[in-house]
């Protein structure tokens, strides 16, 4: 007879325009993570600092759209993630970051980087290497196909984990309406 | 024994001159709903309250109760509905929970958590409604309005000075106050006026008490909305009139 292990799934996880809050709850998972690491092995994410995704089972995406490399990243966890997951308010709507988004970016980047009262001599920073800022910010679903959402800033521990739970259990995920939280 | 209709199969009974949800809500069933409350006039607008009598749908705040009538309600296309119109207010609007005073006893907030809605779905509009702080004692975050016209209603029927109306049409329609330069400063607005209480979400705040109760304490924190909703019923069959 065979003694093969069953697979493990394959999850990767990034924080794009967030605030690794996100991140901080499914850490929060605490001691359930020894459990959840008996079915799961991680890709890219900030656990291992593996820089880019290969081919997953699920990708948690924390975090809107703010810039060009939010874009190339969104779209690298779309093409090699079966079941990509938008986590928190950030991701589902924009969030913190989209706070802006009735602002003139010039006038924001301005505001922030050369007129600011504590700048001595402040500049709208130029380096080639930093990503583009787009003009407006945008939750996932706005750029790609999104297959789960978990609201929340952050979404808790209990409500990631009956999440996660769910989903390696086979079945649609079921969050009642004490796990769905706006806030 | 009086006369009676069907809710999701069910008999409940009702006095003449009661709307469906009003009949409902007094016998201890819920139905979902946002605009309506129980101490104004139904008003129809927001449509979440909608059941489906045979062929039709109608709003049941303002479908006046018959004999025999057979109301479905509780069914998965009445809620897919309802969650369609909570995602639409959602993405029309700039609701940002995390930072809103109003989180946990905000009615649309308690909505959507109660049917299950995850996200807008919609693009966002993200649209540019600055808000009004120039009264030394109330601010308006036009961001949250939902137009249910609720304070509309308060402050014409109750407080007796129509500080709000509803200007514009379709998408352009947005909440005014009456006074010629525009300010809630140049009203008569007062702190105790029905008017500030009775916002549903976070428009309408009373500056200096924000987060005195904190967020986990609050109305649907404890409670979901459809548990609440009952409470808050008058259970007695006289309730104001949909026949005014």
């Amino acid at each position: 007879m065979s003694t093969h292990e069953p697979r493990k799934v394959r999850i990767a996880t990034t924080s794009l325009a967030g605030c690794f809050g996100c991140h901080m709850s499914i850490l929060d998972i605490d001691e359930r993570l020894f459990a959840l690491l008996e079915h799961v092995e991680f890709d890219r994410t900030p656990l291992t600092d593996i820089k880019h995704c290969g081919p997953c089972d699920i990708g948690l995406v924390e975090g809107g759209i703010c810039n060009a490399e939010n874009v190339h990243v969104l779209r690298e966890f779309r093409r090699n993630c079966k079941i990509l997951v938008a986590v928190g308010a950030c991701a589902v709507t924009g969030g913190l970051p989209a706070q802006r988004n009735h602002l003139d970016l010039a006038d924001c980047l301005q505001e922030v980087y050369v007129t600011e009262i504590s700048l001595a001599s402040g500049m709208i920073p130029n380096d080639p290497e930093l990503p583009l800022p787009l003009d407006k910010v945008h939750p996932l679903h706005e750029v790609v196909k999104v297959d789960y959402f978990l609201p929340g800033c952050p979404p808790s521990a209990d409500t990631i984990w009956k999440f996660l739970t769910d989903l390696l259990a086979g079945r649609t995920p079921h969050l009642g309406a004490e796990l769905i939280r706006y806030d | 024994m009086s006369d009676t209709f069907l809710l999701d199969g069910e008999e409940v009974p009702f006095a003449p001159g009661q709307s469906v949800l009003q009949a409902a809500l007094a016998a201890g069933r819920y139905i979902p709903h946002l605009c309506y409350h129980p101490e104004f006039k139904p008003h129809g607008s927001c449509k979440v309250c909608t059941v489906r009598i045979g062929r039709r749908t109608a709003a049941s705040c303002t479908l006046p109760a018959q004999a025999g009538l057979e109301v479905e309600s509780d069914c998965d296309e009445m809620n897919d509905l309802r969650r369609t119109l909570v995602q639409m207010l959602f993405a029309e609007g700039n609701h940002f929970c995390p930072s809103c005073e109003k989180s946990g006893n905000c009615m649309l907030q308690a909505l959507g958590a109660d049917l299950g809605v995850l996200t807008a779905g919609f693009r966002h509009f993200f649209p540019n409604r600055p808000v009004d702080a120039s009264h030394p004692d109330i601010l308006l975050d036009f961001n949250r309005c939902i137009l249910c016209e609720l304070c509309v209603r308060a402050s014409c029927e109750v407080d007796e000075k129509c500080v709000f109306a509803l200007s514009g049409r379709g998408i352009d329609k947005h909440l005014v106050v009456n006074a010629a330069s525009g300010r809630l400063a140049d009203t008569d607005i007062a702190l105790s006026d029905k008017a500030v209480e009775v916002c549903p979400v976070g428009v309408i705040l009373k500056k200096r008490v924000g987060f005195a109760t904190p967020i986990g304490e609050r109305r649907y924190d404890r409670r979901p909305i459809s548990a609440q909703a009952l409470d808050d019923a008058p259970r007695t069959a006289q309730n104001a009139s949909v026949r005014e």
